[in-house]
């Protein structure tokens, strides 16, 4: 029998990844800046210890105060003079490593939740739903405010605290998808095969989730960088002597008028971060998933 | 048909508002001693012992929750260690001032954030479509604090012809609404022109157009009220924050409203008062968020038939 | 034991709320079936939408549990959905149904799918199961390089053609269908029925094919039953059926298959509205819609009784004619 073969290659190209290789190949400038500029701080939270020039804590206090580009200090120095470029580059790492952590657990957390609520509905999806009404109902600026007033703000307790930034859109998507792969469509039919729940949630429904959920994390990663920063701003982040970007804008309010310095570089980087990544998250949700919006 | 559903909101309204206070309940007894928490450590014996006794303290942790909810819905919720004030009404007192700043702001964010998006949604691939697709990723990418401390610097420093703090005059408002304000328009318009684009492609919209209508037509009696949809969710949410939204704005401007009495009382470890806050701004939400959802219910007759979920 | 899958008096029952506030009704989908199927032969059940058929089909896979009745494959009774032992017992009867492109995961290939139940029931060593699925897509009609094609990239006759192989792969000894074919162009249905057939032969499955459209059933099935909401009306072999149909819902569907090179006449056009599960007639189901109906059809739903050598028909009026007309 001869059937027309309409099909252009047999490459696979259907993966995440070579769809993504694909698409950089036609990538407009806006997004190749944003791609640039992550790349680049990735590289600076990964490499701080070895580009820093100096101690976050280590005072200069011969040129306190003194103005970007006074040699050696390149962006200057703070009251208490110590190296601004320095404590930008500890605080790009903070706030990444922050960010990213809360990230991932956050995603783990809420498709793991949605799978549950679709494979067992009943109860647990009840549970579920309540679960996620009740963080749409405390602004979660004011529901950290009041954990990290009761608890104290330590390191871990705030990395747990943004992971619940954000779950509630991840298990919607994964349970909405899984919900409707199991109805009609090839979940049921592996079922029908005789695979078990975990083959069929691990080898069929996760993978096809993925790139869905990758996308809502390029849209809640620099929300919680922003959550974060506003937080250490307000001094109940990251507390002192480690050094995050909000903190970093909360020291340099008091100095505003006399040395806007060490308040600018840090907000600069946060800005051109958060745009980067809204740049490319958009940028990469048109192209995985032009269906979602 | 509707009873039932908003039977079935007022229901799960109310089962968050428990979520709500069980979960204040589990941090405040996780985190110490809830008599030193809300009377503070320098209370005298008898004060505490009096109000061990009145919460049950010894007693098993049913009973104290049940006490804890006499207690929440009889309005008592502990003593501010800094006034001696009851906790509830130091916060309603400062409610009016927060809502001084949101409440411009939201109208702001309304008139300027829907219009915008709209407009940009009609008008796709024009000079106004760019310009508010920028200034709208501008606006959200700029974190609140960064953006009051800037308009600080322009007008209050350099420019010098308005405020930087405190609640003197009126003009002392105009930065921290602005501040409010410029973040919300940059969502809303960028979330309205989404929404629109989405209607507009539709088929129902071609078919209408196509059948004679004037596009103004089109556009007012039918694009615009599917647009509504999914606009008044984000709308929602910002009523939902009228009372929540502005901590990091009071903080930067000195503003005595309920944000800056919130993080005070946490540098303070005010307890008493943190616990009241966070009572106080999930009840607002959790109404803010009925309400959208009955508004979505009479908007769109599709959802109404649907039982919870 | 000579039958390979025997069901007796299945019910299916959901509930359906009238309105809001009412009362929840039970629904019979599958009201009392019982049938048997031997070794190696194919059993065509047909039916309009609501008539039930789905549902039976789900039911004699055990993926519906029934409310009433059992059904017992090859001897034993059928395992509760979802445990480990009716997980094992699907490399022994397996379902292909409608929609190709919603059974196929779209992110895998053609020969990672069907090799999957290979990996599911580990049937054969790793090393030898790309043999095997080239050789499930050879009998097929699919040609190897398409293995490495995703189902999107295949038109819909060949999607279904990969389903079927897929679900031939552990060697089953009963297959399933339902309307396999009635998302495909008509020229595509009557290769992938005649494809089906064959592998049928080859492989000894018996098959139960399940679908409203009896062109299609003619060409396949050794048996019909003639289903009309949710129970049987008619069961004989195919020729007979189609020859000699006896109750009337039969006698209508049949005279309405056009035969190549005559002219359709004598045809049978149903009055009345089509069935409802939701609201069923009294006595027997059918009555609303028959021109024979009497008054004991109206009162007593008939029951599936021997109508003659190797036949049943639920049917007042066949049974025993004058005792009906005079009732």
């Amino acid at each position: 029998m001869t059937i027309a073969d309409t099909s252009s290659s047999a490459r696979p190209d259907h993966t995440v990844f070579s769809r993504i290789g694909r698409a950089f190949r036609q990538v407009p400038f806006s997004v190749g800046f944003g791609i640039v500029w992550l790349a680049g701080m990735v590289l600076v939270a990964i490499f701080a210890d070895q580009i820093r020039p100096y101690g976050i804590t280590a005072m200069d206090l011969r040129s306190r105060l003194a103005l970007p580009g006074t040699f050696p200090h390149v962006l200057g120095t703070d009251e208490l003079g110590r190296d601004v470029l320095s404590r930008l580059i500890q605080s790009i790492r903070m706030s990444l490593v922050i960010a990213f952590g809360a990230t991932i657990i956050s995603a783990v957390f809420g498709t793991t939740l949605g799978f549950l609520a679709a494979k067992f509905r009943g109860v647990v999806e009840h549970l579920v739903l309540v679960l996620a009404d009740f963080q749409a109902a405390l602004p979660f600026l004011i529901m950290s405010i009041a954990i990290l007033a009761f608890f104290g703000s330590s390191m871990s307790l705030l990395i747990v605290l943004m992971g619940f930034y954000g779950w509630e859109r991840y298990a919607r998507i994964a349970r909405g998808l899984a919900i409707s792969a199991s109805a009609q469509g090839y979940a049921a039919s592996v079922v029908q095969l005789g695979a078990t729940p975990m083959r069929v949630y691990l080898k069929h429904i996760l993978p096809n989730v993925a790139s869905t959920l990758i996308v809502s994390m390029t849209l809640t990663f620099p929300e919680i960088i922003l959550m974060e920063s506003g937080l250490s701003f307000l001094g109940l982040g990251v507390q002192p002597p480690e050094t995050s970007l909000g903190n970093m804008v909360g020291f340099g309010r008091e100095y505003l008028t006399r040395a806007p310095w060490i308040m600018l570089a840090p907000s600069l980087v946060i800005m051109l971060t958060t745009l980067s990544i809204s740049l490319v998250g958009d940028w990469l949700r048109d192209k995985l998933d032009p269906t979602l919006r | 048909m509707m009873v039932r559903f908003i039977l079935t909101r007022l229901f799960r309204a109310f089962i968050t508002i428990l979520a709500v206070i069980t979960f204040a309940f589990v941090v405040l007894r996780m985190s110490g001693d809830p008599a030193q928490v809300m009377l503070g450590p320098d209370a005298p014996n008898e004060t505490v012992l009096a109000f061990r006794a009145t919460w049950g303290l010894d007693q098993p942790i049913w009973v104290q929750y049940a006490a804890y909810i006499k207690s929440i819905f009889s309005g008592d919720f502990g003593v501010s260690m800094r006034d001696k004030a009851s906790a509830i009404h130091l916060v309603i007192e400062r409610i009016p001032a927060t809502l001084q700043l949101t409440i411009p702001a939201l109208l702001l964010k309304l008139a300027i954030g829907i219009p915008a998006g709209v407009y940009a949604a009609l008008h796709r691939q024009s000079i106004i479509d760019r310009g508010v697709i920028f200034g709208a990723v501008l606006g959200f990418t700029i974190p609140s604090f960064v953006m009051g401390l800037l308009l600080v610097l322009l007008f209050s420093i350099i420019l010098g012809v308005l405020p930087s703090g405190g609640q003197d005059t009126w003009q002392h408002g105009i930065l921290p609404t602005l501040t409010m304000a410029i973040g919300g328009i940059g969502i809303l318009a960028r979330f309205s022109r989404s929404a629109m684009i989405e209607v507009m492609g539709q088929p129902f919209i071609r078919t209408a157009s196509a059948k004679g209508l004037k596009w103004k037509d089109v556009v007012w009696s039918h694009a615009l009220p599917n647009a509504a949809v999914p606009i008044v969710t984000i709308v929602g949410f910002m009523v939902g924050s009228l009372i929540a939204g502005a901590v990091v704005v009071e903080s930067i401007f000195s503003w005595p409203g309920i944000g800056r009495l919130l993080v005070v009382s946490v540098t303070n470890r005010d307890l008493a008062v943190v616990q009241c806050i966070l009572l106080v701004v999930a009840a607002t939400m959790v109404v803010s968020n009925l309400v959208v959802d009955l508004l979505y219910g009479w908007l769109d007759p599709r959802l109404r038939s649907q039982s919870a979920h | 034991m000579t039958q390979l899958l025997e069901a007796r008096d299945l019910v299916r029952t959901y509930q359906v709320r009238r309105g809001l506030f009412g009362t929840s009704t039970p629904v019979r989908a599958v009201d009392g079936v019982s049938l048997a199927i031997k070794p190696g032969e194919t059993l065509g059940i047909v039916g309009e939408s609501g008539s039930g058929k789905s549902t039976l089909g789900r039911m004699l896979l055990g993926i519906d549990a029934p409310q009433g009745g059992d059904v017992v494959f090859e001897g034993e009774a059928m395992p509760k959905f979802g445990t480990p032992r009716w997980r094992a017992l699907r490399a022994r009867m397996q379902l292909v149904y409608q929609d190709p492109l919603a059974a196929l995961d779209r992110r895998l290939t053609i020969a990672q799918q069907i090799g999957e139940p290979l990996e599911i029931h580990r049937i054969i060593p790793k090393e030898h199961r790309a043999a095997r699925v080239a050789e499930l897509m050879a009998a097929v009609g699919l040609r190897p390089d398409q293995g490495g094609r995703y189902p999107h990239e295949l038109s819909g006759g060949q999607r279904q053609r990969a389903v079927i192989a897929r679900a031939l792969a552990s060697r089953p000894k009963l297959l399933v269908c339902d309307e396999p074919v009635s998302a495909l162009d008509v020229s595509i249905q009557a290769q992938v029925v005649n494809m089906l057939r064959d592998l049928q032969d080859a492989n000894d499955i018996a098959m139960v094919f399940i679908s409203h459209d009896l062109k299609v059933v003619r060409n396949i099935a050794d048996r019909v039953a003639v289903m009309y909401l949710g129970r049987i009306v008619e069961e004989a072999s195919s020729d007979v059926i189609f020859k000699t149909p006896l109750h009337p819902y039969t006698k209508a569907l049949v005279s309405s298959v056009p035969v190549p090179g005559k002219v359709l006449e004598g045809r049978v056009i149903l009055q009345g509205e089509p069935p409802n599960p939701a609201n069923r007639p009294s006595g027997c189901a059918f009555h609303p819609r028959c021109a024979l109906a009497s008054d004991l059809c109206r009162s007593r739903a008939p029951d599936l009784l021997a109508v003659g050598a190797g036949r049943t028909a639920a049917c007042h009026m066949v049974q025993a004619p004058a005792v009906a007309v005079a009732a």
